[in-house]
Order: structure tokens, then C-alpha cells, then sequence
């Protein structure tokens, strides 16, 4: 049986499905930035290395024919970046926001140098799982076509939470982003630290990159990323930090980056590119409305460059 | 400890320090030999990446050197490339100088380029002595303002400027996007939306003699000006004092606020110029093909630059250089073209790691050449 839905209720799950379609790459990118600055450094970089990933996931899930040893692949290139990245500020007197800078430029140059004979060919896409068996309505049905790694990313979320929370690498990381000083009073080695875990975060940037290409959009150009890994970073601080609260941050920006896209799917076309600039300015927003000239903010390391 | 080569002793000590001229030397020429040795690191990096993609990097800077500085003509490809990235540097560098690291230039190029076309179709009819004039305080406004408020979220609210203004080119982008396909849209183009093409009175004219537009030489005297404001005013050492310690600038009583919406509104002027260059001068209409990157170029030739707005002006011409030669190095090479974007990628990365060599290294160190 099929019912006809009022406009709004079809925007409405339009963006429901975007929001959970938009948010995986912001949410894996979120999470290795929180991984990397709660060690005390910001990694600008992450925007140029999901697209490394982006092209790197597509790349080798095109030549192997398994989507997975993309993504695996695009992890392995993310955290080499991050590596890198690592490696670079833990010279005396680098600045960390203008090594991400680079990086990015680099990543992306990188990526459509490589990528250039990837554009042409079809790559396998990862798998989704079906949630919306239970409705009668098509959309929802498409709409709750849900992806696996982003069953993957919530995991990792609540995992990392834990990690922060309960265990010894969870606090090395807190203490060497709180204070490099009594760190080194602990007898830890900070810069060690903090290079793995900007590693691994690039390592999860690296998977949202390759979400972009295997899944959604689902193929390889050097438009496929705007600003994303840059908008997941002041996510982060929105989020204060927290992996439970990224989840969360990120379905909203998801549902912002689909709102365009959804209008326009129930024919409006008027404004498309203002609609479309929505998840810009609702980062710019949530980043005047969580900042304060005075007072530091609440949950932030503080070794971190931009609190201070 | 005064340390005195065999050869040097009995050397007199030079009028210009009293350690002698050999010190004073050695003292400044650290500002210009790290930067230009890692400029040459960044290359060769750049060169075994060509070699591990089976390509000659001499045959490379060969097609570089010949397209882009090798005849009368590819300097004039080189320097009209290098107007625009004059002003875009400039938006990177005067903020650097209060410790602020801006790199949203592009969205104030773009909407400069967006204010100048929309004003050229109100202006349709002016002579060209009024009507460009106000098309460049149009772009020159509408960057400043953009720029200007990356700085006010700064100062007032505390929001990360350097995250804010990228933000806010994406948004320039967007706005530039809607109002070229929209409202300003001229309806006769009609593969490529563009707003009405500029009264032939409107556009600016090549310098006398060249090929080049007027857009040099203003980039080149905005450059001059800035380091004028920067070296020779007391608005510029208030600036500097507040980039090295906001809390010291602020107990000695110096309008931090003031120099900082100064300062990004200054460059933000400046990349709305560029804007404004590139439609007057160049596409003759505002569209899609503002945003082609010169902002971000700009930063990577700022930081080359160490932020010395007249250190810029070599530099500028030297990466203008580089993007001018792209075209002939992907066709006779078989190269993509990102190859342009991988070079400055490890041109960027290796100026930023010779940060860490400053005051580091024995051989610029006045003691060592010391005759006193």
C-alpha cells in the first residue's frame, strides 16, 4: 500500500536519512580528532587526509575488489599521515596549526595526483544493513538503510569514552594533554604520546574518507569532500571533547549537510546554494555560541593550542 | 666566549656592529638563508617524488624556467598571475603579525570579485574615473568587512580565527554561488553563469609597454605600503608587541582590539582587491572562476615569506611562476594537474619545519664570526 506523504513529513525523513547518510565520515573524523587534541595537539590536517583516505579507500577497493581492504587501506594512509603530522610538531618551536595547514594542502594534492586514473572506474561499495524492515513507507525504508561502519563508528565512540574514562592509555593520553609538565614529572615521554595518538586519529579520518567514496556519494572525484574534516574539527569543540557528545554533534551536522539536498528532492530549488552553505554556518554558529574571550573552556585539554 | 677563526684574527671590527661586520652578517642573514634553504629542501623532496613517479625533475624545472620565466612572453603569463597573489599574501601576513593565522583569503577575494561585477551593471553608464574607483572600494569593502569580522569573533568572542575563516570561505563560496546564479545572473550566459559582462570603460587597461595589468603594480605598492605600516609605524610595533604577549600589549595600554579588526579588516581589503582585479581585469565578469585557489596559494606564500610584506613580492612571482609553467609541464610531462598542488605541499611542509632551526644554528650566531 502506498500512501501519499505531505511535504513536510518527507523532508522530515529525507533529512533523518541524510543525517545518518552525512554523518559517518563527521563522526569517524570527529573521533580522531578528539583522540589527537585530547593529547594536547590540534591536527588541522584531518580535512586533507580524508580525502587521502577518500581516494586511497576507493583506490584499493577498486584493485582488490573488497571494499574492506579499502578502508583498511584508507586507515593504514590516515595514520601515516597523522604519523607525519606527529613527527613534525614534535620538533621544538613547529606550530601545529600551520603543519595541519600544510598537510592538508599536501593530502589533497596527493590525493588528486594518485587519484586521477581512479575517477573513471567502479569500486565496490561497503555493505548496509536494512533497519526500517518494520514501515510501510518506501522512504523510510530508504532512509534506515543504514551503513555498517557507521554501526562501527557509534561502537568506537562509546569505546573510546571507555578508553578515556577506565583505562591506562585513556589517562596517559589525558595527562599528557592536560599537562606536558606533569607528564614529564610521571616520567612519560609527551611527544611520544601525543605523535601516536595524532597516528591514530588520522587513522580514523583516513575511514571517514573512505566512507565517502565506498558508500556515500559513493565514488571517487576530487570534489568529494568540502570541508568536512575541517567542520568535524570544530565539531570537536563543540562536543567539548567528549566521544558520546561527537555522536551526537555529528548527527546534527549530518542533518544540516542534508537539508539542502532534501529540499530539493520535494522540488524546491529556490536558494539550493544558500541550503547548501547550512552546515557552514551552523559550525560558525555553534562556534561563537560554545567560545568566550575570557574564561577557558569547560573540558578542554589544556595543552591544547586553540584554548589557550 | 668570543670565538675567532685563525684567518679572522687581526681583522679591525666593522663600523656596523661591534662585533665586527662578519658578525653582523652572519646575524642577519639567518632571516633569508633558512627560508631559502628550505625552499630548496622542499624542491628536492619535491624532486624524488618525481623520481619515484619515473619523471625528470630536471626536465621539469626546465618546462618550469622556460614557461614560466624563459621569454618576454611567459613573464607576462607569470606576472599577471602574480597580482592576485600579492593581495592574497597580504591577507595572511599583515593578521600574522598579531599572531593571528588567517587563511579564509579566498572567500574575501571571492566576494570582492562578486561586489565589483554587481556594481559594474549598476555603473554601467559612469565614466571609467568614477565607476572603477567604486568598484574597487565595493570588492576593497566587501573583503574587509568579511575579514574584519573574522578578527571582531576573534577578539570578542574568542572564536578560532583560522578555523572561523575557512568557515567563512566555504559560506563566500556559497553566497558567490547563489548570487551568480541568481539574482545577479546576466541572462545570456548561459554555459557558465556569470553577472552582465563589465562596460568596456570598466575594465582596466594593461600598464603601458606590457602585457600586465595595473593589478601589479598596486599589489606590488599595497606590499610596500604594508611593510611601511608594519617596520615604520607605531601602529605596527604596538602590533607586533601584541602578537608576541596580548596580556603585556593590554597592561601597556595599546587598543588590542583596534589592531586586530585593523589588521584582518587591512588584509581583507586587500584580498577583496584581488577580486576586484581579477573581474576588471581579467574575466571581465564576476563567476564561478573567482575561486581558483589564489587564497590559498597566498598563505603558503605568505608563511614562505616569513609574513615581510616585501619578502612577499619575490616569492609571489616566484610561485606565480610555478602555476603559470602547470599547463605545459602536465601536457609535455603526462602529469596531472595537481602536481602544482603536491610541489607546495612539500615546499609548505619544509618551510614550516626550518622553524625549528631559528637561533639554533652556530653559523649565524654573532659570537662565532665575533672580531671584537
Amino acid at each position: 500500500m502506498e500512501t501519499e506523504l505531505s511535504p513536510l513529513a518527507a523532508v522530515t525523513i529525507a533529512i533523518l536519512g541524510g543525517a545518518i547518510r552525512v554523518s559517518t565520515p563527521f563522526l569517524f573524523v570527529s573521533l580522531g580528532e578528539v583522540l589527537t587534541e585530547r593529547s594536547g595537539r590540534i591536527n588541522l590536517g584531518l580535512e586533507g587526509t580524508l580525502v587521502f583516505g577518500a581516494m586511497t579507500g576507493y583506490a584499493v577497493a577498486y584493485l582488490t575488489g573488497s571494499p574492506w581492504a579499502g578502508v583498511l587501506a584508507a586507515a593504514l594512509a590516515g595514520s601515516l599521515f597523522g604519523l607525519i603530522h606527529g613527527l613534525i610538531c614534535s620538533l621544538p618551536r613547529v606550530n601545529d596549526i600551520a603543519i595541519g595547514i600544510a598537510m592538508m594542502l599536501l593530502g589533497m594534492g596527493l590525493a588528486f595526483y594518485f587519484g586521477k586514473p581512479y575517477i573513471q572506474p567502479v569500486a565496490p561499495d561497503l555493505p548496509s544493513i536494512s533497519l526500517g524492515g518494520w514501515s510501510q513507507l518506501p522512504q523510510l525504508r530508504a532512509a534506515l538503510e543504514v551503513n555498517v561502519l557507521f554501526l562501527i563508528g557509534i561502537v568506537s565512540a562509546v569505546l573510546l569514552w571507555w578508553m578515556f574514562r577506565a583505562t591506562r592509555v585513556g589517562l596517559l593520553i589525558r595527562v599528557v594533554g592536560d599537562s606536558t609538565d606533569a607528564a614529564r614529572a610521571m616520567g612519560l615521554r609527551p611527544a611520544v604520546i601525543r605523535t601516536l595518538a595524532t597516528a591514530a586519529g588520522g587513522a580514523f579520518a583516513g575511514i571517514g574518507g573512505a566512507y565517502l567514496s565506498l558508500y556515500y556519494p559513493g565514488s571517487w572525484n576530487e570534489g568529494i569532500s568540502s570541508g568536512q574534516g575541517l567542520m568535524a574539527v570544530a565539531l570537536v569543540i563543540f562536543a567539548r571533547w567528549n566521544p558520546i557528545a561527537c555522536f551526537w554533534a555529528a548527527i546534527l551536522f549530518g542533518g544540516a549537510g542534508a537539508l539542502g539536498p532534501a529540499l530539493q528532492s520535494v522540488g524546491v530549488s529556490e536558494g539550493y546554494y544558500l541550503f547548501y552553505a547550512a552546515p557552514y554556518v551552523l559550525t560558525l554558529g555553534v562556534l561563537i555560541a560554545t567560545s568566550s574571550p575570557t574564561r577557558a573552556m569547560i573540558g578542554a585539554p589544556g595543552e591544547l593550542s586553540i584554548t589557550k | 666566549m668570543a670565538v675567532t677563526e685563525p684567518g679572522l684574527t687581526g681583522a679591525t671590527g666593522g663600523l656596523l656592529s661591534p662585533d665586527g661586520w662578519l658578525a653582523a652578517i652572519a646575524r642577519r642573514s639567518e632571516a633569508v638563508a633558512i627560508p631559502v634553504v628550505a625552499l630548496l629542501v622542499g624542491l628536492a623532496a619535491f624532486s624524488l617524488f618525481l623520481l619515484t613517479q619515473g619523471k625528470s625533475p630536471v626536465e621539469f624545472y626546465q618546462l618550469v624556467y622556460k614557461a614560466g620565466f624563459g621569454t618576454a612572453f611567459s613573464w607576462q603569463n607569470t606576472l599577471s598571475r602574480t597580482a592576485p597573489l600579492l593581495f592574497a599574501a597580504l591577507c595572511v601576513a599583515l593578521p600574522a603579525r598579531l599572531g593571528l593565522v588567517v587563511i579564509g583569503g579566498e572567500g574575501a577575494i571571492v566576494l570582492g570579485g562578486v561586489a565589483a561585477g554587481a556594481l559594474a551593471s549598476v555603473l554601467m553608464g559612469a565614466p571609467g574615473l568614477i565607476g572603477l574607483p567604486l568598484m574597487a572600494l565595493g570588492g576593497a569593502l566587501i573583503g574587509g568587512l568579511w575579514i574584519g569580522a573574522v578578527g571582531a569573533l576573534r577578539y570578542y568572542r574568542g572564536v578560532n580565527e583560522t578555523i572561523a575563516s575557512l568557515l567563512m570561505a566555504y559560506i563566500a563560496i556559497a553566497l558567490m554561488n547563489h548570487l551568480v546564479e541568481g539574482p545577479l545572473r546576466d541572462p545570456a550566459s548561459l554555459n557558465k553563469p556569470s553577472t552582465a559582462p563589465l562596460a568596456e570603460q570598466l575594465r582596466i587597461a594593461d600598464m603601458p609597454g606590457l602585457d600586465v595589468h595595473w593589478g601589479l603594480a598596486l599589489g606590488i605598492l599595497a606590499c610596500i605600503l604594508s611593510w611601511v605600516l608594519i617596520e615604520k609605524t607605531t601602529w605596527g610595533f604596538a602590533a607586533r608587541i601584541a602578537g608576541g604577549n596580548v596580556r603585556a600589549a593590554q597592561v601597556q595600554g595599546l587598543p588590542v582590539g583596534w589592531l586586530i579588526l585593523g589588521f584582518t579588516a587591512l588584509g581583507g581589503a586587500f584580498a577583496g582587491l584581488a577580486g576586484f582585479f581579477e573581474v576588471a581585469a581579467v574575466h571581465g565578469s564576476a563567476n564561478a572562476s573567482l575561486a581558483t585557489g589564489y587564497g590559498y596559494t597566498g598563505i603558503l606564500i605568505a608563511f614562505l615569506a616569513r609574513h615581510n610584506p616585501l619578502a612577499i613580492i619575490p616569492v609571489a612571482i616566484l610561485l606565480a611562476g610555478f602555476e603559470a609553467s602547470s599547463g605545459l609541464v602536465q601536457r609535455r610531462m603526462d602529469l596531472p594537474d595537481a602536481t602544482v598542488l603536491v610541489l607546495q605541499g612539500f615546499v609548505f611542509i619544509a618551510i614550516l619545519i626550518s622553524d625549528t632551526f631559528y637561533g639554533r644554528l652556530k653559523i649565524f650566531a654573532p659570537e662565532r664570526w665575533s672580531t671584537a
